[in-house]
């Protein structure tokens, strides 16, 4: 692949909003993370999430990108011997704090991996998952908001006739797509998404790229990606992350255009990485 | 090719693998054959020989059903007392159940192939299977009613015939009245008897029987007095109806017997019988022995109520220990610190399936009967006491000794089940905001639920078949009733019951009469096997299901 030559002209596209009334949604400060005593995965990152804006956080494997995903609704906590320190605001309030809840952190920031993950259930009950999760058993109510998120997926026309089918039969693409209705159906502030296209084929990354296009006007969504194209494509602000510290963070025209550090840019052009 | 090469080229192994492959096949179906051939053959009716058996001077007039034929050395059978006219090496040596035993004392008899003379296959020759004594076989000459002859065979035997078919299906049909007068009216008075005795007792117990109630309890038990009196008059007149009618029958030997027709089960004439009437018949029989309760100390008739205890038990017993099998699966293998404490539970729950059954039978007795059980009469039923309700075997402590004895392979095949489940959909349904519970009840449990089958799988094949531990825990060889009935609480949790794999044992080696049981023993085992069978296939198609509905993702 041709690093140096990336085609950047998808940054010369209109930024959806100002970047001047930029809200935080999500402020890291001074985030350490340990997998146990002596291997630390990241250093003292500090990092504002803007909100309603797309984020990429990019870098080489092991660089630490997806760990601090994690870190933003707590999936690290499934990890024995795992250890944070430091913040994290969620509007304004730490999410590490004894006090939260933790599920109920989940369901304000939702997240979406890197190989698709449908239950072994039907495409309805996927969708719906969530909300019963949530007490909701309305039939009226669940209809709604499942047709509601697969429309926002862009999958409704695919899937309306066969609801009730094993989301298991859908092809990959769908299936990843039916895995962000169900996420977003919970109505959550945060998307958070890993690695989201990585397992897809050209045409469905396509189709999850303009997904996420759709999606920002209504929640803030960060993305870790391994494609430096599809970082430029998508998102409004760029982290390039290094050996488990943050190297580099600007909104990414300026990132891929004109990067301040020595390392981004080397990384961008692929020199290394 | 030389043979290095051909060492080398793996051929061998695949001829090695292919013959044991083969080996264990042609053992399965040598004995489910075997016990087919031997076991369901005894109800086919099989002809009636005839014939004398000539020693020395002495003659011998024999009749009835060949059974098995040996060859024994004929030194060692003239040595043992036999006149032998020919001087081969061996002889052949016919097993003729010759029945009668009321007569003749025993129901078998080897004879000398050689010294029977005058071999015929009489037309006539009856067959009586009859309540006692084993089967009959004679020659029917008269039926008398109060007395007076009514149908004699001699001179007519189609009439003869016809008659003692009727009279004798008349006599079934009074039987089965009588069956479920005993069984199920006079049975619901004396559950209701010993109820207002439990009754009684329970308030002088509690020192409180006050003559107001001691009085009601005694005008109830006087309707029921009264009704019983009622079904015995009743049950006094079908036995009167039944009696009255004899039949007189010529013995092989010429001696007449003169018997009441009110012991007769079945009658007829073999040799007389086409390919569909012996068809017919063997059904009929084949029916029986599915159905019917068993008589002659087992050697005779059914073994339903084997077959119901063998199914009852181990429902319950899978009722038990599924869900403790999955509770304690899914604490040791998602809530439980994994460290030196959960890996020494896993090996002592591991080890536990290897500890012999008896020492189940022997923990069951002490601790669920004696104890368990004896705590359980002081609080519940100390009205009944001294006589224990659940502190003597029963089938409630038989199915949780076996639950307890399937116990690990259901813990280790769910175990292995969870521990199937990708992460990523555990991670899926927490990033939507479930808890760990509620991931655990929505997602997993039902993903790993064609593993908890296998393990329920493994487990009946195992319970079906155990026979030691049962033995101390509530299996007998007659139960009185089936531990469900029509009276409440329906299920008799607390009663003993029979079981297919000690009726083998008893009817195999605690018989009286082991000629006339060993048919039997094969019959019950094929249908012990099958019955095994059955269950597994039920509990497979059940299972397969269920991986097709939660068939995961990566395969």
């Amino acid at each position: 692949m041709q690093h140096h030559s990336i085609d950047i002209s998808a940054l010369n596209r209109p930024q959806s909003a100002g970047t001047q009334e930029a809200q935080t949604a999500l402020a890291v400060e001074g985030l350490n993370l340990f997998y146990d005593e002596d291997s630390q995965a990241l250093h003292d990152i500090d990092l504002d999430i803007q909100k309603k804006r797309v984020t990429a956080f990019i870098g080489p494997s092991g660089c630490g990108k997806s760990s601090l995903l994690r870190c933003f609704n707590r999936m690290n906590d499934l990890v024995d011997g795992c250890k944070v320190k430091g913040k994290i605001l969620l509007e304004g309030e730490n999410i590490y704090a004894p006090e939260v809840d933790v599920a109920g952190l989940r369901r304000r920031i939702g997240m979406v991996f890197q190989k698709p993950n449908p239950f072994p259930k039907s495409i309805y009950e996927n969708v719906a998952y969530g909300l019963r999760i949530q007490g909701i058993r309305k039939k009226r109510l669940l209809d709604e908001a499942v047709e509601k998120s697969l429309r926002s997926a862009a999958l409704w026309d695919e899937v309306k006739d066969r609801l009730d089918d094993s989301a298991l039969g859908l092809s990959g693409g769908q299936q990843q797509r039916l895995v962000i209705a169900r996420t977003i159906a919970v109505e959550p502030e945060v998307l958070l998404l890993d690695e989201p296209a990585s397992a897809l084929d050209p045409i469905s990354t396509l189709k999850i790229e303009e997904l996420i296009n759709e999606l920002k006007s209504r929640f803030t969504i960060v993305i870790v990606t391994h494609n430096m194209q599809q970082a430029a494509r998508v998102s409004d602000m760029t982290a390039f992350m290094y050996m488990g510290k943050l190297i580099e963070f600007d909104s990414t025209d300026k990132l891929f255009t004109n990067p301040a550090r020595k390392q981004t840019e080397d990384y961008i052009t692929g020199r290394y990485g | 090719m030389s043979a290095a090469n051909w060492l080398r080229s793996g051929e061998p192994m695949i001829w090695l693998n292919a013959a044991a492959v083969s080996m264990c096949v042609i053992a399965v179906v040598g004995l489910v054959g075997l016990l087919a051939v031997r076991g369901f053959g005894h109800f086919w009716p099989s002809q009636i020989v005839q014939g004398t058996i000539v020693s020395g001077e002495s003659r011998t007039a024999v009749m009835g059903e060949a059974v098995d034929k040996v060859s024994v050395l004929g030194e060692q059978l003239r040595e043992a007392g036999f006149i032998l006219e020919g001087n081969s090496e061996f002889f052949d040596r016919t097993l003729l159940k010759q029945g009668n035993r009321d007569v003749y004392g025993s129901d078998f008899v080897w004879i000398i192939d050689e010294q029977m003379k005058d071999n015929a296959v009489p037309f006539n020759a009856l067959v009586v299977e009859r309540m006692e004594w084993g089967n009959l076989y004679g020659f029917l000459e008269t039926i008398r009613s109060q007395g007076n002859v009514i149908a004699d065979y001699t001179t007519d035997p189609d009439k003869a015939w016809a008659i003692l078919q009727r009279e004798v299906k008349k006599i079934i049909a009074i039987r089965e009245d009588i069956y479920s007068l005993e069984r199920v009216e006079i049975g619901h008075i004396n559950h209701a008897m010993e109820g207002l005795r439990l009754q009684q007792r329970g308030h002088e117990l509690k020192g409180a029987l006050s003559p107001a109630t001691q009085a009601d309890l005694a005008a109830q038990r006087a309707t029921l007095n009264k009704q019983y009196k009622a079904l015995q008059g009743e049950l006094q007149q079908l036995y009167q109806s039944m009696s009255g009618i004899e039949y007189t029958v010529a013995l092989a030997d010429g001696r007449k017997v003169e018997l009441p027709l009110d012991k007769v089960v079945r009658a007829y004439r073999p040799n007389a019988m086409g390919i569909f009437a012996k068809s017919g018949l063997y059904l009929e029989r084949l029916w029986e022995f599915l159905s019917a309760e068993p008589r002659e100390a087992n050697t005779e008739g059914g073994v339903f109520p084997a077959i119901f205890g063998t199914v009852m038990m181990v429902l319950l017993m899978s009722i038990i220990v599924t869900p403790f099998g999955v509770i304690a699966a899914v604490y040791l293998r998602e809530y439980a610190k994994q460290g030196f404490i959960t890996r020494t539970i896993r090996i002592a729950v591991n080890n536990l399936a290897g500890v012999p059954s008896i020492v189940y039978g022997v923990f069951g007795l002490g601790f669920f009967v004696y104890f368990v059980g004896g705590e359980l009469d002081q609080l519940l039923f100390p009205a009944a006491l001294p006589s224990p309700t659940f502190g003597t075997p029963g089938l409630m402590w038989a199915s949780l000794t076996l639950a307890l004895l399937t116990l690990p392979v259901v813990i280790v095949a769910t175990e292995e089940g969870l521990a199937r489940i990708p992460k990523s959909l555990r991670e899926g349904s927490l990033a939507l905001g479930a808890t760990r519970a509620e991931t655990l009840w929505r997602v997993v449990l039902p993903m790993a639920s064609p593993a908890m089958m296998t393990g329920l799988i493994l487990a009946v094949a195992r319970a079906a078949g155990e026979v030691a531990p049962l033995m101390l825990v509530g299996v007998v060889k007659l139960a009185p009733s089936l531990p469900v009935d029509g009276n409440y609480p329906f299920i008799h949790l607390d009663q003993k019951f029979m079981h297919l794999g000690f009726h083998i044992y008893d009817v195999g080696f605690q018989s009286p009469n082991v000629e006339a049981a060993r048919p039997l023993v094969y019959a019950t085992a094929l249908l012990l096997v099958g019955l095994i069978a059955l269950l597994n296939l039920t509990a497979v198609a059940m299972r397969n299901r269920l991986r097709e509905r939660y068939k995961s993702l990566d395969t």
